[in-house]
């Protein structure tokens, strides 16, 4: 089954083409660390999943590129075509001559209706492309105002038009001391109307890949394309192809609903993290050797203390001890800094990874008490290692990861919106306060169900 | 892409946007090697075939044929557009972006808006209407004038209000030269305070400027350029100042180098529109950011590095420099200390080799010794453009609604009362058909009004701060 990636303003764009790259090299790459017919079979699957072949001699990426100002895509398309490996579509774009302006108002009110009938149209033929849809994957970032405003509109009208495919938004959230200045107030607006649409939003933090690619990386002068490397390793480490069920013969074919049916039992409960083990520079990999036990280790810790990254790691905190409180979903015995989970998916990917026990995580402490602890947790994985790391292990997790993350944007564009600045240029598009409100209100619920776990 | 039309009103406004287009277009040379007419080109330029002798249609693509400024050239004075016109720059324009006249203004402003306003009108809508035709997508009208005199500022602010009721979709910036204290037009006080009226109604964002400020920074850049410091050449084209690889040949004036700082301040805050970059800004972007309110939109603006040493290696020491000097006292364009003042917002322009590890960074370093108002206490813009300015490796535009403003309009205020008082020189307006003692006390209020928008700004400054109780979800 094959999933179809809409790429939504200037860092939808970018990330997009990242993605595409890094499949495309992970695939190519005849290192997988297996045998020859696992190679091939995986490459199969990765291909059906995010290429189209048909009379081009190169793969086509399954993309819609969306912006509403010409530069970014234009650079995209090329940036693409001159790697020879791999390229867009050259029908499968729309740009407008001028941009949003970081108004999500101008984005969801004024360009998505305006361009509406075009844009779904790329996508509609994009769908058709594909023996079998899988779904919708969206990139975009909140800060802005295409990715952001018009992201939320053509969710919205991917969910009208295709009620039944699964949908899950890809949602980059800028840096925490200012990228854009009303960046909160879009931040909210966005994920309030994501919420209604999507299946679930799988969250980068812009902080933290900043940090991964400052302590891990040692990158010493960070760029963008630099940051937009590791977003695209760690999503390809969950797209990529895996067996999803023991003993599986073959390569699944719905990645976007297995990761559905094993992350979100619950509309309240939409918001996915993602941690990646374990990221190095390239020319250190090769004086590298990981075991399975420590990166299993470290990855459950990273679940429960909340940590970004594999280092500085709080190893104190530690789950409460069964049989030690009354079981209730308002427990206060928790330790404040505990991360709570609703849902978990591991992916191994590497050799030996039969043998890694995953038992750990199945504790049913990690766990809310609604689901069996046997329903909440889930593990794929596959012996083709992924771009060049010998072992690699990505959780998936539907947790109180971004609580904080959320409570202080919301707080933020609440002190704002209390003294009303910059609302006229939201009204000035048909965005009145009453449907910041309306966001508000949703989002606070959304605090408060998660803080309640 | 979207382009833009820079409306240049008397002598300033012309001295200063002779210098924007020569520097345009110096930069356009340095970036496009292979005379192609790129999308970047077509912001400010058109390409027309002059072939067929007149002006002929617009070419959209290939070859650079003949450019033409998207401007329009208005004085009522015929001496500055006419030196224009006779310079290195006069296949740039066409006569049909002219509107002249012969007796001036007398630097009064009634003058300016209300007599040459009504008189030219109809002939300025055209050519507006003109230029608008020729832009595929028109973003943003630029008009360049001095708030002293009496046409910038008069006929100036006219033109201004005229593009709010023509092309009210389209943004105005406009960059104002305040008068200085030292001013030898007596009467500017009144014409610039009669003009702010004006711009606080219908400009969307003002990049105000002061001489002095000016000068201060050409004699920085003189000193250091003549210290003779051993090892530490100064490149001459990337003074901020200088005119070097333009086409203007002819002996350098003495408001050139001044104007030149000026040119330079339109090209980057463009720059990001018109060139890619892995975060890009647009002048959209610039007004939704930086106007938290639809009055206070006037931009305090500094530009740096002033020069570029001629050694190559940059040590990021030296790029951090370029971002505190951003914030430092003399680099702003007016006479305003952005430090010691209150934040309402601030945008960062970079152009160059700079990432955004290096744009974090020196936020986070600079950011514990600003201030920042209370509900928007991490107000940053942030834009990373590829392409450097002529001469340089990297450079920064730093934007800032600062209640340091506030000084500013305080002394036009109280200049203009010292004259208004004693009713001194008011007959020269108040014969001017159309001009009434209510215009005077109308604009002085909008005056008064805005400085007391910054004051009650100001008075939150350092305050304890309480944050809005949240919404209450029930359980």
């Amino acid at each position: 089954m094959s999933i179809v990636t809409v790429q939504l303003g200037q860092c939808g764009n970018q990330i997009g083409h990242e993605v595409f790259n890094t499949i495309c090299s992970d695939v190519r790459d005849t290192h997988g660390l297996c045998s020859k017919k696992e190679n091939e079979s995986y490459r199969d699957a990765s291909k059906e999943r995010f290429f189209c072949e048909e009379q081009s001699e190169v793969p086509v990426a399954r993309a819609v590129l969306i912006d509403m100002e010409p530069k970014v895509i234009s650079q995209t398309l090329s940036l693409a075509a001159r790697s020879g490996y791999w390229k867009y579509d050259d029908g499968s774009h729309f740009s407008q001559k001028q941009g949003s302006g970081n108004n999500w108002a101008n984005g969801y009110s004024v360009h998505g209706p305006r361009h509406k009938e075009v844009i779904m149209d790329l996508v509609q033929k994009e769908a058709e492309k594909c023996d079998r849809l899988a779904g919708f994957f969206t990139i975009m970032s909140m800060a802005g105002g295409t990715g952001s405003g018009l992201g939320a509109f053509v969710t919205q009208c991917l969910r009208d038009a295709f009620p039944t495919s699964f949908l899950l938004n890809h949602v980059i959230w800028p840096y925490s001391t200012g990228e854009v200045i009303v960046q909160n107030y879009n931040s909210v607006l966005t994920l309030s109307h994501l919420y209604k649409s999507a299946d679930a939003l799988l969250v980068h933090e812009n902080d933290v890949v900043h940090k991964i690619c400052a302590q891990l990386m040692n990158i010493k002068q960070i760029s963008f394309k630099d940051i937009n490397q590791v977003i695209a390793h760690q999503l390809g480490s969950v797209f990529q192809p895996t067996y999803t069920a023991e003993g599986g013969l073959h390569y699944s074919r719905n990645p976007l609903g297995d990761l559905m049916e094993t992350l979100v039992p619950h509309p309240e409960f939409k918001m996915l993290g993602l941690r990646n083990i374990p990221q190095m520079p390239e020319n250190s990999l090769a004086y590298s050797t990981f075991s399975w036990p420590g990166l299993i280790k470290h990855l459950r810790q990273m679940l429960i203390a909340n940590a970004k990254m594999e280092e500085g790691i709080d190893w104190q905190v530690q789950p409460p001890r069964l049989g030690s409180s009354i079981p209730s979903s308002h427990s206060t015995n928790k330790p404040l800094h505990f991360n709570t989970s609703i849902a978990n998916l591991v992916i191994l990917r590497g050799k030996d990874m039969h043998s890694v026990d995953l038992g750990s995580f199945q504790d049913p402490s990690l766990y809310t008490s609604w689901l069996n602890p046997k329903d909440a947790f889930h593990s794929w994985k596959t012996l083709r290692a992924f771009n060049k790391y010998e072992k690699s292990a990505s959780l998936v997790s539907n947790s109180q990861f971004l609580l904080k993350p959320l409570d202080n944007v919301v707080g933020k564009a609440w002190n704002m919106f209390a003294s009303k600045a910059y609302i006229h240029q939201y009204t000035k598009f048909g965005i009145e306060e009453e449907d910041f409100l309306d966001s508000f209100t949703a989002l606070e619920q959304v605090i408060s169900s998660y803080s309640s776990l | 892409m979207t382009q833009s039309v820079v409306v240049q009103v008397g002598q300033c406004g012309n001295q200063v946007g002779c210098r924007f287009w020569d520097l345009a277009l110096r930069e356009h040379a340095n970036v496009n090697k292979k005379g192609i007419y790129d999308e970047a080109l077509s912001s400010f330029f058109r390409n027309v075939d002059t072939r067929s002798g007149g002006d002929g249609p617009d070419i959209y693509k290939g070859k650079i044929c003949s450019l033409k400024a998207r401007a329009l050239l208005i004085d009522m004075e015929e001496g500055v557009v006419n030196e224009i016109l006779q310079g290195p720059l006069r296949d740039v324009f066409d006569s049909k972006q002219l509107i002249t006249d012969v007796s001036g203004s007398g630097n009064n402003w009634a003058v300016g808006h209300k007599l040459y306003g009504s008189q030219y009108r109809e002939n300025i809508v055209e050519k507006l209407r003109k230029a608008a035709e020729h832009c595929e997508c028109l973003q943003c009208f630029f008009i360049i004038h001095s708030m002293g005199g009496g046409t910038g500022s008069g006929l100036g602010t006219f033109v201004l209000k005229l593009l709010e009721d023509e092309f009210p979709e389209v943004y105005r910036f406009v960059t104002s030269v305040y008068p200085s204290g030292e001013d030898d037009v007596i009467t500017s006080p009144y014409n610039s305070v009669l003009a702010m009226k004006e711009l606080n109604e219908h400009a969307d964002c003002v990049l105000p400027i002061e001489n002095e400020s000016l000068f201060d920074i050409v004699n920085k850049i003189h000193q250091m350029a003549n210290s003779g410091k051993l090892g530490s050449t100064v490149k001459q084209n990337s003074l901020i100042t200088s005119s070097a690889g333009s086409a203007k040949t002819a002996q350098e004036k003495p408001f050139d180098a001044m104007n030149n700082i000026l040119a330079n301040l339109l090209l980057n805050l463009t720059s990001s529109a018109r060139f890619e970059g892995s975060l890009n800004m647009d002048l959209n972007e610039i007004t939704m950011n930086l106007v938290p309110f639809p009055r206070l939109h006037y931009l305090v603006s500094s530009l740096t590095p002033l020069y570029t040493l001629a050694d190559v290696n940059v040590p990021s020491r030296r790029l951090d420099q370029m971002f505190s000097d951003a914030f430092s006292r003399d680099h702003q364009l007016i006479q305003a200390d952005p430090k010691h003042s209150l934040y309402l917002a601030c945008a960062l322009l970079v152009r160059g080799n700079v990432q955004v590890s290096d744009l974090r960074r020196n936020i986070e370093r600079l950011k514990p010794s600003l201030h920042f108002v209370s509900w928007n206490q991490e107000g940053w813009k942030t834009g990373l453009c590829s392409v450097p300015p002529v001469g340089h490796s990297h450079s920064l535009l730093a934007l800032a609604n600062n209640t340091c403003v506030k000084p500013t309009f305080i002394e036009l205020k109280d200049r203009f009362m010292k004259l208004y008082k004693k009713k001194a020189h008011l007959h020269h307006y108040l014969h001017v058909d159309g001009m009434e003692q209510s215009c005077f006390s109308e604009a002085i209020s909008s005056l008064s009004d805005l400085i007391e928008e910054y004051n009650e700004l100001d008075a939150t400054k350092g305050g304890p701060r309480t944050d809005p109780s949240r919404l209450k979800i029930v359980v």
